[in-house]
């Protein structure tokens, strides 16, 4: 009982390993190019919940810095991201990714 | 009372992460992107409370800016941009979807193994390290900083030419030809 109401690393582990699973889910089967993308900000941020995790466990501050520098790099992928899909809608008129197989031949 | 003030964090644990798996999973299953998209901004806000309850003041204020603000903004905009009509799926999932199940599976197991066999040792209250600058108490927010301008001054500046790139990259992409 108590070791599992009291909250520690592991219940973050666990929780970030679900949303993981979710995302990377979401990456392989949905056909949504807008949905790809939101299920990517999902793995992301299931690795940001790993870090502060570890950052709290060891009582150290390098691993709220280098959550700071996924955050940015998250935005920049997001950034590319929706422009490669605003391109691919003005090429095809649709975000479904089976549709844009030019280079599969 | 006595049981809500001893597992106060703990409550607020189960309650955010619950809501940050339920957000997760209307990502994924929602046909409507939109309504994807603010299923997305649940699991996010929930994830900022829970980097509050291990002490990460500075980057749960960054998670609602950059994430909640910034990102959900661009992913609203781009939703809105592209025709309503369009965004619906004509088959909302691939052929071959079981198979993504089952890889999900085998990695969850792969997860439970490794959790399994370890414990952490976890300090009762925040580290000193968290808001400490020099050996002085100050704030998480000061502690960052300090850190960041003089330690990690260099991947800093990477950093800030990585998004200058990545502007320039989708300014060409999305410019009309």
């Amino acid at each position: 009982m108590s070791t599992l109401l009291d909250v520690g690393t592991l219940h973050y582990l666990v929780l970030s390993a679900l949303l993981f699973l979710i995302g990377t889910i979401g990456i392989v089967v949905r056909r949504n190019m807008i949905t790809v993308l939101m299920s990517i900000e999902l793995v992301l941020n299931s690795v940001n919940i790993n870090l502060i995790a570890f950052s709290f466990s060891h009582g150290d501050l390098t691993g709220q810095i280098f959550a700071i520098f996924t955050i940015a790099v998250a935005a920049g992928e997001a950034a590319v991201g929706l422009g490669i899909l605003i391109a691919l809608f003005r090429l095809r008129q649709t975000t479904e990714l089976d549709q844009a197989r030019e280079l599969s031949g | 009372m006595d049981f809500l003030v001893a597992h106060g964090s703990s409550i607020l644990f189960f309650l955010f992460a619950l809501a940050a798996v339920i957000g997760a999973l209307g990502v994924v299953t929602l046909r409507n992107p939109m309504f994807g998209a603010v299923s997305l901004l649940v699991t996010f806000l929930c994830v900022a409370v829970l980097f509050l309850l291990r002490h990460a003041e500075f980057v749960a204020i960054v998670q609602i800016f950059v994430y909640g603000g910034g990102i959900m903004v661009l992913f609203l905009f781009v939703i809105m941009l592209v025709d309503q009509h369009q965004l619906m799926e004509s088959d909302k999932y691939g052929g071959h979807w079981w198979l993504a199940v089952l890889a999900a599976l085998l990695l969850a197991a792969v997860f439970i193994t490794a959790f399994l066999p370890v414990s952490f040792a976890d300090p009762p209250v925040a580290p000193p390290a968290f808001s400490n600058v020099e050996g002085v108490a100050r704030g998480n927010s000061e502690a960052i900083a300090w850190s960041l301008y003089r330690q990690y001054l260099l991947p800093f500046e990477i950093v800030s030419v990585f998004l200058l790139v990545a502007m320039i990259g989708a300014v060409v992409l999305g410019r009309k030809q």
